[in-house]
This record gives C-alpha cells, sequence and structure tokens, in this order.
C-alpha cells in the first residue's frame, strides 16, 4: 500500500485533514480523562459499608414537652421493637454510614497527647448494635448488657471499654495486640479505655472522609436532647412492611413524639451519593455525544471527498485498480489522519490529567488509557469511514471517460 | 442586500437537508450542553444580594488549638463559640449585627388534625432581618429589645404559616413549641432565595428555615444547635460549661456599609482576641477575617467541583462541535464552487460574497441557537431530576436565553469564517471552464 501517493494527496487538502485530526485529538484527551473520572466515582459509590443494607432501616424520634423522660421512652421502645415478630435486631444509635452525619474524635495512644494518634467517628449503641448493623466480630467480644450505660453531649467520661474497626485498631495498636489494648480520649482524661472487640469493617457517617473506615462502638445510649434514633435490622424481605408496622406502633405507644426520617439504608446509599452518580450520567452522556460528533464529523468530510474526487477514482479503476484497493485507499487516509490527531489527543490528554491534577488534587490519569483510547478511536474512525469509503469502491471505471 | 442575501442563504440550506441537519443538529448540540452547564454554574455563582454584598460580612476569629489548624490551609474556623459571639453582639461596633444558629423544634399545632412536627428554623438577632431583607407578609421581625427581653416570640416562613393557620394573618397568634407558647410576630411572604448564602456551612441547598426566633430565646431551652459543632478539647460538664467552651457553632454576620467602618471593625476584632488572649484564649495567631458575601462564597466552594469540570467540559465539547462545523460548512462552500465562479463573473464583489456566506453561517448560527435553547431548556430539566437540590439553580432566565442565542450566531459566524474565506478565494475564470 503505497503511503506516499496517499499523503500528498492529504498534504493537499490540508485543513480537512487538521479538522478531523483536532476532534480526533480533542476527544481522545476528554474521553479519556472522563472515563478516569467515572471509573473513580464507580469506585468510590461500590465501597461497602459494613453493614447490611439490605434489610436495614432506621427512626428517629423526638419527644416534646417538659416532662418527657427520653430515657424510659427509649427503653420502653426498645423493648416494643424486639418484641415484633420478623425483627431480627434492634438497637439504639447515633449515627450510621452514608448519612453524612456524626460524631467524630481523636484518640491518642499516650495519655497527654499534644495530635491525637487516629481520628474516628462514634458509635453509640448497646450490645445488639453488631447485630443491626450487621457488621462481623473477628476478634474478642461483644459488649455485655451490664456495660450499656448513658450518654450525653454534656458528658466528659466516654466509656471505658469499647469496639474497634480493624482499620482503626490497626492505626492504633499497628503491632497487633489490639484486643485488651489501652488508650486514651485525650483531653485531661488521664484514665486509659480498653478495646474488648474487633469488627472487620464498618464505614464513618462522612462518604468523603480520609478516615472512612475508622469506627469505634460505644456501649451507651445517647440520647440527643430529646431524641432518640433506632436501627432496626428486619429479616430477609420483610423489611418494608415492618417499617410501616414500626411507624404505626412507636406513634401509637407514644403520642409525645414526632417520628421522622424513616429511611432504609439502601435509600440512604442512593441519597448520599446523588451527586456522584449525577456526575458519572453526566460525564457518560457527553463521551457518548462526542463520539458521536466525531464519528459523524469523519463520515461527513469522507463522504465529501469520495464526492470531490469521483473522477479520480475512476480514473484508478479504470487504469486496473480493483475496488479493494480503493477501500482499503481510503482507510489508510482515515489511519493516517486519525493516527496524527491521536498523537496530539495523548498528549493533551496527560496535559489536561495534570491540569486537573494541580486544580483539583486529582490522582493522575493511568497509562492504560490513553493506549485503550487509541485503539478504540482507530476502530471509531476505521468503521465510519466504512461507509463511504465502501461507495468509493462501487464508483464504476467508466467516470473517468465523462467529462461532465 | 441583506434580505436577499438571507433568502439566497435559507434556499440553499434547504436545498441540502442533509447537511444542513448535521450542521444545526451539531451546534444546537454543543450549545445545548454549554449552556446547561453555564446556567447551573452562573445561578450557583451570582451575587444573591447584589445590592449590599459588599457591605455584609462573615466574622472569622482563630480559637484553635494551638497544635493544629482548623483548616489545613491555615485559614481560621467556619464558626465561632457562644461567648464570642455574644460579646460582640454586647460590643455592637458594626452598623448591624446578627449571630445565628440552627436549631429544630417540635411544633405541637392546636389544630389537632395537624399531626405534631419537626420544625427546622434559625435563632437569631432582630439584625438579621434588617441585614438580609427576607419580605414580612404580616407582622414584622422583633427588636432589640425583645432580643434582650429573651421574649416568646417567633417569625413563621409562608409555608408553616400555612400548615398552622391556612395562610391567614396570625400575628398575636399562639404556637406551641416544644412545649413552650411562643407569640407570632411576623410572617414572612414568599422568599425567593437560590440557596441559604447565609449559612453556607450548615446545608445551604437544605430547605429554607419554617421558623425564626430570638437567639437568646433559644439559649433559654438549652437546646443545642442542629448544625455543625467542633471542639478542640472537651467541654466541662453541662450547658453552661458548654457556652462557657471553645466550641464553635454558631455563625456571626455584620453589616459594615463603608470601607473606613470595615477597618474599623477589623480592628476592634483584632483588639479584641487581643484581649482574650490576655485570658489565655486564642492560643494560635490572630487570624481574623471579615469576607464578604461573594468572597465567602468562593472561600466555601459554593460552586462545587463537579459543576466547574462540567462547564469546561461541555465548552471544550462545543468546541469540538465547532470545528465539525467548520468541515461541514467547508464541503458545503467548496462544492458551490461554480455557483460562486458564475456569480463572480455577474460581478459580485468579493465583499459581497463575503456578506452572504457570512449571513448564511449566522443563520445557521440561529436555527442552531434556537434548537439549542430548545435542547438547555431540556438539560436543565436533567439537572433537576439528577440533582434534587438545585432545583433553584438550574432555570432559564432571561439573560441566560439571551447569551444562547448571541453564543450559538457568534460561534457560527466564528465557524464560517475559514470556509466563507475559502469560498471567495474562488477564480471566476477556473469555475467557468469546462
Amino acid at each position: 500500500m503505497e503511503i506516499r501517493p496517499i499523503f500528498s494527496a492529504l498534504m493537499r487538502s490540508k485543513v480537512s485533514m487538521i479538522l478531523i485530526g483536532l476532534q480526533v485529538a480533542l476527544t481522545l484527551a476528554i474521553v479519556c480523562n472522563a472515563l478516569f473520572i467515572i471509573g473513580q466515582r464507580l469506585d468510590t459509590m461500590q465501597r461497602p459499608s459494613g453493614m447490611n443494607e439490605a434489610d436495614t432501616f432506621t427512626i428517629h424520634s423526638i419527644g416534646f414537652g417538659e416532662d418527657y423522660d427520653v430515657r424510659s421512652v427509649m427503653n420502653a421502645d426498645l423493648a416494643l421493637l424486639r418484641g415484633l415478630p420478623g425483627v431480627l435486631a434492634v438497637a439504639p444509635i447515633n449515627a450510621m454510614p452514608l448519612s453524612n452525619s456524626g460524631w467524630n474524635s481523636g484518640l491518642s495512644i499516650e495519655p497527654g497527647q499534644r495530635n491525637s494518634t487516629a481520628n474516628t467517628a462514634f458509635y453509640f449503641t448497646d450490645d445488639k448494635g453488631i447485630d443491626a448493623y450487621g457488621a462481623e466480630l473477628v476478634a474478642g467480644r461483644n459488649f455485655k448488657p451490664e456495660e450499656i450505660g448513658y450518654f450525653t453531649m454534656n458528658d466528659r467520661r466516654p466509656p471505658r471499654v469499647t469496639i474497634m474497626t480493624r482499620a482503626l485498631a490497626e492505626r492504633m495498636f499497628p503491632d497487633g495486640n489490639a484486643v485488651g489494648g489501652q488508650f486514651y480520649y485525650g483531653d485531661e482524661d488521664n484514665d486509659p479505655a480498653t478495646v474488648v472487640g474487633i469488627i472487620e469493617h464498618l464505614q464513618a457517617p462522612w462518604v468523603g472522609s480520609q478516615n472512612i473506615d475508622n469506627v469505634m462502638l460505644l456501649p451507651a445510649l445517647l440520647p440527643y436532647g430529646n431524641s432518640s434514633n433506632y436501627l432496626i435490622r428486619a429479616e430477609p424481605g420483610r423489611r418494608d412492611e415492618l417499617m410501616k408496622e414500626v411507624e404505626s406502633r412507636l406513634a401509637a405507644s407514644n403520642s409525645s413524639r414526632i417520628l421522622r426520617n424513616l429511611r432504609s439504608m439502601q435509600e440512604r446509599r442512593a441519597t448520599v451519593y446523588a451527586e456522584d452518580r449525577a456526575m458519572t450520567i453526566i460525564l457518560g452522556t457527553v463521551i457518548i455525544a462526542l463520539l458521536g460528533i466525531t464519528a459523524l464529523g469523519i463520515v461527513g468530510m469522507a463522504s465529501f471527498w469520495v464526492a470531490q474526487r469521483t473522477r479520480q477514482i475512476g480514473t484508478r479503476r479504470a487504469l486496473g485498480a480493483t475496488r479493494t484497493d480503493i477501500l482499503r485507499y481510503f482507510q489508510t487516509e482515515n489511519f493516517i489522519i486519525t493516527t496524527l490527531g491521536l498523537i496530539v489527543g495523548g498528549v493533551l490528554a496527560y496535559a489536561f490529567s495534570l491540569w486537573l491534577m494541580n486544580t483539583y488534587q486529582a490522582p493522575r490519569l493511568p497509562w492504560y488509557y490513553v493506549p485503550v483510547g487509541f485503539v478504540c478511536l482507530w476502530l471509531l474512525g476505521q468503521l465510519a469511514v466504512l461507509g463511504p469509503a465502501l461507495r468509493a469502491s462501487r464508483v464504476p471505471p467508466a467516470v473517468a471517460t465523462r467529462s461532465v | 442586500m441583506f434580505n436577499y442575501y438571507l433568502q439566497l442563504g435559507l434556499r440553499s440550506l434547504r436545498r441540502n437537508p442533509v447537511l444542513t441537519t448535521l450542521m444545526v443538529l451539531g451546534i444546537a448540540l454543543g450549545i445545548g450542553a454549554s449552556m446547561t452547564t453555564l446556567t447551573v454554574f452562573h445561578l450557583m455563582g451570582s451575587d444573591p444580594i447584589p445590592w449590599k454584598s459588599d457591605r455584609l460580612h462573615y466574622v472569622q476569629m482563630d480559637n484553635w488549638s494551638e497544635d493544629n489548624p482548623y483548616f489545613d490551609d491555615g485559614r481560621p474556623p467556619d464558626q465561632v463559640t457562644y461567648r464570642d459571639a455574644v460579646a460582640l453582639m454586647e460590643a455592637a461596633k458594626a452598623d448591624r449585627q446578627a449571630a445565628m444558629y440552627k436549631i429544630s423544634m417540635p411544633v405541637q399545632p392546636e389544630n389537632p388534625e395537624v399531626k405534631p412536627f419537626l420544625a427546622l428554623g434559625r435563632a437569631t438577632y432582630s439584625d438579621f432581618f434588617a441585614m438580609f431583607e427576607p419580605r414580612f407578609r404580616y407582622g414584622g421581625p422583633w427588636d432589640r429589645g425583645q432580643d434582650a427581653q429573651h421574649a416568646r416570640v417567633v417569625v413563621l416562613n409562608h409555608a408553616t404559616n400555612e400548615t398552622l393557620f391556612g395562610g391567614e394573618d396570625s400575628v398575636g397568634k399562639s404556637v406551641r413549641m416544644d412545649g413552650v407558647d411562643y407569640t407570632v410576630i411576623g410572617v414572612l411572604g414568599e422568599w425567593n432565595l437560590r440557596f441559604k448564602f447565609y449559612d453556607l456551612t450548615n446545608g445551604a441547598f437544605n430547605a429554607p428555615e419554617e421558623f425564626f426566633m430570638p437567639f437568646t430565646t433559644a439559649i433559654d431551652t438549652k437546646k443545642r444547635a442542629s448544625g455543625n459543632n467542633s471542639c478542640w478539647r472537651t467541654p466541662g460538664e453541662g450547658w453552661d460549661a458548654y457556652l462557657d467552651s471553645d466550641c464553635i457553632w454558631i455563625v456571626m454576620w455584620v453589616q459594615l456599609d463603608s470601607a473606613v467602618r470595615r477597618a474599623e471593625y477589623l480592628s476592634f476584632l483584632d483588639s479584641y482576641v487581643g484581649e482574650q488572649k490576655q485570658l489565655g484564649r486564642f492560643p494560635r495567631a490572630l487570624n481574623n477575617r471579615l469576607l464578604d458575601v461573594n468572597a465567602w462564597m468562593e472561600d466555601q466552594q459554593v460552586v462545587s467541583r463537579d459543576v466547574e469540570v462540567q462547564v469546561g467540559l461541555a465548552f471544550a465539547f462545543l468546541l469540538v462541535c465547532l470545528i465539525n462545523t467548520i468541515g461541514l460548512l467547508l464541503a458545503k462552500f467548496t462544492r458551490r464552487a461554480g455557483e460562486i465562479g458564475l456569480r463572480r463573473a455577474l460581478g459580485a464583489s468579493r465583499g459581497q460574497m463575503f456578506a452572504q456566506y457570512m449571513i448564511e453561517s449566522g443563520v445557521v448560527g440561529l436555527s442552531g441557537g434556537l434548537l439549542g435553547l430548545a435542547l438547555t431548556g431540556l438539560g436543565l430539566i436533567a439537572v433537576r431530576s439528577l440533582y434534587a437540590q438545585y432545583a433553584t439553580v438550574a432555570q432559564l432566565d432571561w439573560s441566560m436565553v439571551a447569551t444562547t442565542i448571541a453564543l450559538s450566531i457568534v460561534a457560527a459566524v466564528l465557524a464560517g469564517l475559514y470556509p466563507t474565506w475559502r469560498a471567495c478565494r474562488v477564480q471566476p475564470a477556473a469555475q467557468l471552464k469546462m
């Protein structure tokens, strides 16, 4: 296949070549980076929370009035809920994953440290907490019922026994031996607290946090003012009916309170990642539109060239070129233009990635995106030019003899 | 001649419907994408209170621990403590000042048909209303005297007044919240806020407040804030110790009516912090800030990074569409070399040919713009469904409509420059030979 004649023919229509090349270049640069961003968002959204999300839901109760005794209400509620058929576990909680709302604090390995050893979310719950969250206890033990106390925002001494996630335990006790390990809450609290159990994984509430895998369970009920939060885990398949049942039973048992935020964990996941999902959809749409426009541009330009060069094609056919030769000619021409465009595009892709890294602290574009993009766009170009090229190959040799 | 060229342009566009459709569609898609993202970007970033945004300032002081800054880049914390907010309010050194925090209260309606519900509101001082200018439908705000007296009054928003009192004038009526009766002193009219620019740290895009009550009265109820609370050391036991602590949970705005007043207030803040340092507080270096509304919005990145990336991407897409259009226009004009040659031979000057083809590009641009406007409308509907909380900033207003059409025509004309220039260079004689 003679490259020289194709090349010199192309040089005569430099502008059109540049136009297609530029489109291909920009498309490669944008599509590679956009796909990378989509990949990152999908990875973020798919992180497991460590909870059983399919069968769990939460409900929030806020009491009103001067005589509201939140502690007795909580105990009555828990007893009521635990007696309902279809309920696997119920626990009082103050926070949960996928909610962007909760309590976090620093822990120290020595008393009086100026900087914390690790930062963690605090999940106040009772001995049914692990069951309700659906977390997996992998070392040590669960809380004992007698260890469960009460805690309020005005108290200064958090509980002395805790359960940590594996990630937090590794930060606090890098040498191992986390079970039985001691730590300090800091802040003039010079009595140590002890880790009695390790759960495999549970996410902190804030999905954007660096410390999302650091969670500590504390054995206490934490009413916030007059409000209490319950996490209910249903038997598989019974969640939706149980949600309605729980709301009506709690409302019936006590009318001096407001029940709200009856939400399943699945719905919480969808809500908390809504922006990431939206970004993924928007980027995906732009990628498809870009590829479409570029393909149409190639089709349009190639059709135009075929029309311009009908005479030449006819002449070549008359001189002995086969249909395949003509087809190959146009495909090779397209391949050259696309390649030149892709080389520029590759440079643009890395430049764009660098700019994103500097402006938004985004991670670097992995090396394999551009080569894969090359292959895809080569294929796209070849497919796009196939139609006009086939039309060109069907130009009869007799065209050369016509003068009009 | 303009009409003639217009007709010529339209006729030639009609002669080649496929090519025309491709061109118009290409421009429309690019314009639609760009204007959708640009609308959201523009509305999110635009000045929410242009007539006084340079007079309202957000107070920031750095009472944080000397071991770690609050923000990694050294900016002062985004809220202030109770004792500092109250001290600033009592000093009253600004033209107006309002400390505030987000609060939620159960409402116990008298009407037995309305179930008790949790209302989200704001505890603030009376100057809030003069500073941020919500319109009142009935009654008005409480005054500074009532702030001092811890009066049990409440301002309802439009929707809550509908729920509780059927939308009637409820001034003077009583509302029971969390076991205490409050008197309605005012009802707001519709407040078309795009987002709550006065509280960017506690959910600016969340629903607007259902009620407002005096800060001093809310403190009496010992209710903690529903917004963010951060402490660098654990406060003492009990509510009073909490109020006295270095925990930050209060938002503080001041109105300073001139640059001179701003400079005075900043030096007042510096001397206040100096005094507090004498008492052993504020261990970090002096780090007070008074950003105005727009500077604070930028500092808090109201326009999210995602939106910025989307705008950039959409305009890159528009660029690709335009390059596409240049190619198509080039193809189109080159095919008409015969016609061009003929008209030149009949006496048309280069300038007239240029004008004709520019007008033709403009027509493509206008059609692309109109279709692009429809696509922008669709795009904004999609944005509203993807981002529920951005419903208020994903709306077409007249300035955006005008920008869409203008951008489209300019883009098409720019795209047409090179093809037109090429077309005008056609030699009549070469075309007339057969």
